[in-house]
């Protein structure tokens, strides 16, 4: 019996590998396993080599691991790029137009078989992919009926003759590999449990929702468009609107219109759009209006790699913008945090009135994981901050609202559009108490000091620590965003080789938060700091907040792929023995 | 009834005999002549001599950045319909760096109004050419004349589908605040042209230059603002040179092609969790 298996399709963009993929997956899911993804595309629309690889599993997995035990190789192209991260055993289902046979290549057993004819037999050469998938169920131990639910969810507005014709695609595929007689994997049962399969940007922006954000504006651009495109679809529902903008300068800008509106509001980009909001975040940031950014990170500089993955933004998020700008930079690690982090942003956003930047990027924000499902204690308790009622206004009696009232916490109250008594402008140019603009040098410093000032009382757990119980470890990992999955895994095989090493992944990266995490830098033989940028943008962060700079092996990776656990393990032990 | 002292904010810093003066005028009396409060009304606006009219002005303001007073605005009466929302700024705020939100501004038709305060030349930053500038106009930054055929803002607004384009002059406030007015009344993005004269960096397109040219449109009879190419080909005529309502479309706002576009404002609904609405929209995940 196997606690986990991967299995991994590939073939031909726009050939329906994706929703294949995907079919398995949710399968898998509604099984009760726990499913990591990883979806490999190029930058076009139709052709070039693309796969879905998933792990089922029956514990707890953020990444999809290094080997496959079933691949679906559709083309020559998915078999010559997969079939070296094939695991021992395994088996490869080869599309062949030719002669079927079974053959032994790299310790796997390569069944070729004619997907298109068996597809064809069934009268329609469309279902193929479907053929191959059931191909694989047998293979995997699953039985093709326990699609049946999926495709009829799937494909029952088309008719029941398309509902019919998959189901029998995938029982032909089944039988035609049960026939050879090789023995199937058997993955051990678990019991079916209330979960869900879904992306980072699906989580997110249902996580928004679920805050009561009510409105968005953004421009497209991959990998963030699915968080407009789910509000587009979504947002109405709950009474909110989506707009999109001409381009990502409106995008934030309708955001923050919106949140000195009174509204809560979100703007989704990813690195080139991000670079064109800065001027605006530092209107958010003046003017104390809370907007939240999304920023899924893909390959820069420029448009640079449209497609691929990298953690390249880090600076930017941290220090974009002219003049010093009160902002909070939170960065989930996995879906569900995408998921509970919403509501925490958009809680900061209203509580210290700035804008709050999310860093996604692009595996976090496209592949799916199970979540468990949703609960109300998933989501703080919306926060609206210091936001006054009409009333309080009222009692105020001022003609002229102190909208920048300098208070003790830097916090000051705010009134919205359409409040009698809150009457005041808001000012992206220096400005009294009143909101009108000064240049004073008392009121400038005064204002500086409570824009800058209010964040010194935010205080957060950083990061979370991954490797057992809380404790000093000679190697001290860190990281940040979706490498989350594989850190962990590489931990543990380090805990298992008797390795003293832990992980501490970085949560939120401004205003930086030290606390417990000096203490386990201090304390570290070695620090690990695993990024997928060029320069080591991570490392640079924390060299200079924790003053460790001298302790920090980087491991850095910027060719647009995340890490493989193999990648991580060789850089380490090439490090250790350049240590030692 | 509010009166017009309550529409008063900072004390202007304008040099004497600037155009933006009427033009705030304008704004402030077509408040009151629509019935308006200050809180109310939401003035959003750009960066420029122009744009400071959202803190001389006392309402609902929000001071944003060169060119992009428009998306502000749009945001702002899409969450909150009660609002009468203007945007305002200059000719380079909005012909200029603003100059793309400015034509989706127009073709998306959000219920706003857009005051333009036209003197041709860059005020703040101390007179450099700008987008209307006349081709050959001598600045500070066309020392041998402007090279570039002006923005012609008229023609622009007509083209990008604004459903409401105006045009007035600062020395004539009345007919100025009519104007504004009746833009207010539009349902849809009007676009009030505004020549506001720049009395210390522009010395062609003065107050007299302006009372010399213009043509009110009332002047002429058979005018009929709902005629687009009666608009083009008067705009054309006359070179710009025109005062009153060019252009009206019945056409439907932006916010009557959203779905379920609720009626209460955006933002007065209370934000309570709705666990049982949350609960269908995850089970499309399950
Ligand atoms: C991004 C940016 N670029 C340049 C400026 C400098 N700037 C301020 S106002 C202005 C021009 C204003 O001209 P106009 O919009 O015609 O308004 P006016 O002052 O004439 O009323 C410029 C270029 C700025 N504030 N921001
Ligand atoms: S510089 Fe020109 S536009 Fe600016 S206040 Fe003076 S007259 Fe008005």
């Amino acid at each position: 019996m196997k606690t986990e298996i991967t299995f991994k399709i590939g073939g031909q963009q726009g050939e329906g590998i994706d929703s294949t993929g995907e079919v398995l997956a949710v399968t898998l899911m509604q099984q009760g396993y726990q499913i990591a993804s990883y979806k490999h595309f190029a930058s076009r629309i139709k052709g070039g080599h693309t796969y879905y690889h998933i792990r089922a599993s029956c514990d707890k997995v953020y990444y999809w691991g290094d080997t496959t035990d079933i691949l679906v190789a559709l083309d020559q192209e998915s078999y010559e790029h997969n079939i070296s991260a094939m695991s021992a055993g395994g088996y490869v289902l080869m599309a062949t137009n030719q002669e079927e046979k079974v053959a032994e290549a790299d310790g796997c057993t390569v069944l070729y078989v004619n997907f298109t004819r068996l597809a064809e037999e069934l009268g329609n050469k469309i279902i193929r992919n479907m053929v191959a998938l059931g191909a694989a169920a047998y293979l995997m131990g699953l039985h093709y009926e326990l699609f049946k639910p999926l495709v009829e969810k799937k494909f029952l507005r088309k008719g029941q003759a398309l509902v019919d014709l998959n189901i029998s695609a995938l029982k032909a595929g089944y039988e035609h590999v049960q026939q050879l007689g090789l023995s199937p994997f058997q993955l051990a049962p678990v019991q079916s449990q209330d979960q869900a399969l879904l992306s980072g940007n699906e989580a997110f922006a249902f996580g928004a929702i679920a805050a009561g954000c009510r409105f968005l504006s953004a421009y497209p651009i991959t990998p963030a468009s699915e968080i407009m495109e789910y509000m587009k679809s979504h947002l109405p529902k709950v009474g909110g609107v989506a707009v999109q903008a001409e381009d990502e300068l409106a995008g934030i800008l309708m955001a923050i219109g919106a949140g000195y509106a009174g509204v809560r509001a979100l703007t989704s980009t990813s690195g080139p759009g991000f670079s064109l909001k800065t001027e605006a975040i530092g209107l958010a940031g003046i003017s104390e209006t809370p907007v939240v950014i999304v920023n899924s990170q893909r390959g820069g500089p420029g448009t640079g790699l449209p497609t691929k993955y990298e953690q390249g933004d880090l600076n930017t998020m941290l220090y974009a913008g002219h003049g010093d700008i009160p902002r909070i930079v939170l960065a989930p690690s996995t879906v569900e945090e995408c998921l509970t982090m919403a509501s925490l942003a958009f809680n900061l956003a209203e509580r210290y009135q700035c804008p709050v930047i999310v860093a996604l990027d692009l595996v976090l924000s496209l592949n799916k994981q199970t979540c468990p499902d949703f609960r109300a204690e998933h989501f703080e308790p919306i926060d609206r901050g210091k936001l006054l009622s009409e009333a309080e206004l009222e009692a105020l009696g001022e003609f002229h609202f102190k909208r920048y009232r300098l208070t003790e916490d830097g916090i000051s109250p705010r009134a919205i559009p359409g409040q009698r008594g809150g009457v005041h402008p808001a000012n992206s140019n220096e400005h009294s108490e009143t909101g009108h603009i000064t240049e004073l040098p008392e009121m400038r410093q005064a204002m500086m000091n409570k824009r800058l000032g209010k964040l010194t009382q935010f205080k957060m757990r950083g990061y979370e620590f991954i490797g057992g119980e809380e404790r000093s470890v000679q190697t001290l990992f860190v990281g940040f965003g979706s490498t989350r999955g594989v850190l962990t895994e590489v931990v543990k095989d380090l805990q298992d080789q008797g390795e003293d090493a832990g992980l501490a992944h970085i949560k939120v990266l401004y205003p930086f938060q030290a606390e417990g995490l000096s203490e386990l830098a201090r304390q570290a033989e070695k620090i690990v700091v695993v990024e997928n940028n060029w320069s080591g943008q991570l490392a640079g962060l924390l060299a200079k907040e924790l003053q460790i700079g001298h302790k920090i092996h980087k491991i850095c990776k910027a060719d647009g792929d995340p890490f493989t656990k193999a990648d991580i393990m060789q850089h380490y032990h090439q490090l250790v023995k350049e240590v030692v | 009834m509010a009166k017009l002292k309550e529409f008063k904010g900072d004390t202007p810093t304008w040099c004497p005999g600037c155009g933006h003066y009427s033009v705030m005028a304008g704004i402030q009396r077509a408040c009151l002549g629509l019935g308006l409060e200050p809180h109310q009304v939401a003035v959003i606006t750009g960066i420029g001599c122009s744009g400071k009219v959202s803190e001389y002005m006392r309402c609902y303001g929000f001071h944003t950045l060169h060119g992009r007073s428009l998306p502000v605005a749009q945001a702002v009466k899409l969450v909150n319909r009660n609002l009468k929302v203007i945007a305002a700024g200059g000719d380079g705020d909005g012909y200029g760096i603003g100059a793309g939100h400015f034509v989706h501004a127009a073709r998306r038709n959000v219920d706003i109004t857009y005051v333009v305060m036209d003197n041709q030349i860059y005020g703040l930053t101390k007179g450099q050419t700008s987008p209307t500038s006349r081709q050959g106009f001598v600045t500070k930054t066309s020392p041998e004349g402007a090279g570039e055929r002006e923005v012609k803002p008229l023609e622009l607004a007509l083209g990008a589908g604004a459903s409401f384009v105006a045009q007035a002059f600062a020395g004539d406030i009345k007919r100025l605040t009519e104007l504004i007015q009746q833009g207010m009344e539009h349902e849809g993005f009007a676009l009030i042209n505004v020549f506001s004269p720049c009395v210390t960096y522009n010395k062609v397109n003065t107050y007299d230059y302006f009372k010399e040219h213009l043509l009110d449109l009332k002047q002429m009879e058979d005018y009929d603002p709902h005629d687009l190419a009666q608009a083009y080909a008067t705009v054309l005529e006359r070179q710009g040179l025109v005062q009153g309502i060019i252009y009206k479309e019945d056409r439907p706002a932006y916010h009557t092609f959203l779905t379920d576009y609720p009626d209460q404002p955006i933002a007065e609904q209370n934000l309570v969790r709705d666990d049982a609405r949350l609960q269908q929209l995850w089970s499309e995940f399950k």
